[in-house]
């Protein structure tokens, strides 16, 4: 990935800014500059979502491309966030305990690298919310 | 009055017991715990380095007190396993707090005292009414080479603490470092894992630098070892610190509180701050805590502290070193060497 391309999504990626809409309410994640229902009359703003949410779909990735290989078996799922966007995020968990419906929260972990020369990317994935780790 | 407004800890939820990394090396896995007083270290999942570490240990450290990130002049991050040869851990964890960009961020090296450097650097500028708050951190995943005696010891996990005047929930009296030039343990650029002088890391390196930082910040403040509820020490094994603490006068009453060692390993720069975290969270107001951190090469800092009435509030805002030590998942030699990166030696 291009470094400025990277450096672009940090916000989105580390704190889960997203973008909202002040004239319909609309919420969006990842961040759009223009709101969909408004268009040309919305007026975006940034919004922080919590990053707490819920699995809606998941699937378990047993082969991944070369910078992923060493995790496999790891889940990707379809989160709702709480405030109601969705996105595609990595669950940190052992597969089997994996739900549809499952609560999550978010976390900070290495998305990826460019080798063992290149950028490291950090970001959001998701664990299990359990009582002890609120 | 200065001192800690907030603190927040982080530990990777897998473990590898010294039975286990024993049964690889044909060790004697008795023969290990007794020697170094340690059942278990934590492991780093495969995406886990000290900047994830120092970020969820900094989240910790401003949920228990509802800082405004944008409060934080200044993030100090003590580490000897930075990410990157060049480019700061304390620019990702700044972002990741959401305090930055106004402030002002560097990343500490000293072995496993960086973290505590990094607080004396805080309350300097706080002192000073250069920032409101600041941030010092000590996180590491920290590397043993495969079949060394570090290997049963060397463990990840991370502390972070807000340095300001306000909102304290224990004021720092005084601190003290004692620092001369040791070759006891060391890492050449580019190389995996660091080397270590044997018997040579214990009298002249360990024992010398805590007992000198220690006594003279008594000397300074006034105090002697009973006026103490509790005491920490870094803890690269479980047998060092208390040896350390009889050979000052501590009993083992003060001491124990804050030795976290047998179920975590040693967490290098988040080691003696870990042990102040495990204290912070029974203290009650009034007591009175001695914590000495060691970095070899070599140095120690050493830190007298009361704890305030303020630390009722933070009580279950943020994981406690005993529930982040709780339910832990076992992993074998081979899963371990896949977290680690070992299978290239
Ligand atoms: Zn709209």
């Amino acid at each position: 990935m291009a470094v400025a391309r990277l450096w672009r999504h940090i916000p989105a990626r580390y704190n889960l800014i997203g973008t909202e809409c002040q004239i319909c309410g609309g919420l969006y994640f990842p961040p759009r500059t223009t709101c969909p229902t408004c268009r040309r009359d919305g007026k975006i703003i940034e919004r922080k979502f919590k990053g707490t949410g819920e699995v809606v779909t998941y699937t378990i990735i047993y082969s991944a491309s070369s910078t992923f290989r060493r995790q496999t078996p790891y889940v990707l799922a379809i989160i709702r966030l709480d405030e109601g966007p969705q996105l595609t995020g990595q669950i940190v968990c052992n597969p089997d305990e994996t739900k549809i419906g499952m609560k999550v929260r978010p976390i900070f972990r290495k998305l990826g690298e460019d080798g063992s020369s290149g950028i490291i990317y950090y970001g959001t994935k998701f664990t299990p919310l359990r009582e002890a780790s609120k | 009055m200065i001192g800690i407004t907030s603190y927040g800890a982080y530990i990777p939820c897998y473990r590898i017991k010294v039975e286990e990394i024993a049964r690889v090396w044909g060790d004697n896995p008795e023969h290990i715990k007794k020697g170094l007083l340690i059942c278990e270290k934590s492991v780093p999942d495969l995406d886990e380095d000290a900047a994830t570490i120092a970020v969820e240990a900094a989240r910790n450290a401003i949920r228990r007190r509802d800082i405004d990130p944008k409060e934080i002049g200044a993030v100090y991050i003590g580490s000897e396993s930075h990410p990157y040869a060049v480019k700061p851990t304390a620019t990702i964890v700044a972002e990741a707090i959401g305090a930055t960009p106004d402030l002002t961020a560097a990343d500490f090296e000293f072995a496993c005292k960086a973290g505590t450097a990094a607080i004396q650097a805080c309350m300097g500028e706080v002192t000073m009414g250069m920032i409101k708050y600041g941030m010092a951190i000590g996180a590491d995943v920290s590397q043993g080479a495969p079949g060394d005696a570090l290997e049963y010891t060397a463990a990840a996990g991370g502390a972070a603490y807000i340095i300001g005047k306000k909102n304290l929930i224990a004021e720092i009296e005084d601190t003290f470092s004692f620092t001369t030039d040791t070759p006891d343990f060391w890492r050449r650029e580019g190389e995996s894992y660091p080397m270590h002088g044997g018997r040579f890391t214990g009298e002249p390196a360990y024992f010398k630098h805590i007992m000198s930082a220690t006594k003279s910040l008594m000397k300074k403040v006034g105090t002697k070892p009973g006026d103490y509820d509790y005491v920490v020490f870094h803890q690269p094994n479980g047998k060092f610190p208390l040896r350390m603490a009889k050979m000052l006068g501590f009993v083992e009453e003060q001491i124990k509180p804050g030795l976290v060692v047998s179920k975590l390993g040693n967490t290098y720069s988040g080691s003696s701050l870990i042990g102040l975290a495990a204290v912070l969270d029974q203290a009650k107001p009034g007591s009175r805590i001695l914590m000495t951190s060691f970095g070899s090469g070599a140095g120690s800092d050493a830190f007298s502290m009361t704890v305030t009435d303020g630390i009722e509030e933070t009580r279950g805002k943020a994981p406690t070193i005993a529930e982040l030590l709780k339910s832990p998942k076992y992993i074998d030699y081979a899963l371990y060497a896949k977290h680690k990166g070992k299978i290239v030696v």
